[in-house]
């Protein structure tokens, strides 16, 4: 899967709209996905993960920032996460599926919150953008 | 048999109430043709699917939205029976359209972001949660009948 032109400028349009909001849409991602994935949950243990938790907020905002790192380094994403990859990949190991997930909420939560912006190009675009970022981060796992 | 709590009843019930399921169900189909366009593999007698602009437009795909999501509100009709609801419909997908049940688990995902768009902050996580578990059991039903 490969990202068009057309898709990397999409993914930077969302992002330039929603950029002053991110950190605050990590939180509520994570948030979305511990409610609507529950077994998701397991992989923190050590988190308060109540509504509003300072630890989601703090995660939140690190998550964001991965993606607003992938995204300004859009034409080499294997490269920005280098070392996220291989923090998945030798440390963490959240199975793969679950990158689907968090995707999946995020798409929720651009959806709620900027509706227009999420046409069915954009739509597109963004989750293929989600898919490569999950790809990368877990491509050193074997 | 799924076990639906009193809440995730009322709020699959709530946002249902509110569906436009005519413009809801040609959003969604569309977006699935658009956002996974493999998924065009089973309309090749639908017409002009060769851009989003033509999917959107495309009358055929409209009708085809319409229909599914309106079938959709059998399962939310007969939460308490989603099994019995879908079997035909399930032999029907596996014997005559051959469709992967992956595909209703992608419809299903797509459904989450067009009523998400819709009802935007009134798409809680617990109302997510709940249509998450619906679209699941759908899905789920719908696969059941294949061999």
């Amino acid at each position: 899967m490969v990202l068009s032109g057309n898709d990397k400028s999409n993914v930077k349009g969302v992002f330039g709209k929603i950029g002053p909001h991110c950190e605050d849409y990590g939180a509520e991602t994570l948030e979305r996905m511990f409610t609507v994935h529950p077994q998701t949950k397991t992989y923190f243990p050590h988190f308060d993960l109540h509504r509003g938790s300072a630890q989601i907020k703090a995660h939140g905002k690190k998550v964001a920032g991965a993606l607003l790192e992938a995204v300004n380094h859009i034409d080499d994403i294997a490269g920005a996460l280098s070392k996220l990859s291989d923090l998945h990949a030798q440390k963490l190991r959240v199975d793969p599926v679950n990158f689907k997930l968090l995707g999946q909420c995020f798409l929720v939560v651009v959806a709620v919150h900027h509706p227009s912006l999420l046409t069915p190009e954009v739509h597109a675009s963004l989750d293929k953008f989600l898919c490569t970022v999950s790809t990368v981060l877990t491509d050193k796992y074997r | 048999m799924v076990h639906w709590t009193a809440e995730e009843k009322q709020l699959i019930a709530s946002v249902w109430s509110k569906v436009n399921v005519e413009e809801c169900g040609a959003e969604a189909l569309a977006r699935l043709l658009i956002v996974y366009p493999w998924t065009q593999r089973f309309f090749a007698s639908f017409g002009n699917l060769s851009s989003p602009t033509a999917i959107i437009g495309n009358p055929k795909v409209r009708a085809h939205g319409r229909k599914v999501l309106t079938s959709f509100g059998e399962a939310v009709k007969n939460l308490d029976n989603i099994k019995a609801t879908y079997a035909k419909l399930s032999e029907l997908h596996c014997e005559k359209l051959h469709v992967d049940p992956e595909n209703f688990r992608l419809l299903g995902d797509i459904l989450i972001i067009v009523l998400a768009s819709h009802f935007a902050r009134d798409f809680t996580p617990a109302c997510q949660f709940a249509w998450q578990k619906l679209v699941s059991v759908v899905a789920h039903a719908l696969a059941r009948k294949y061999h």
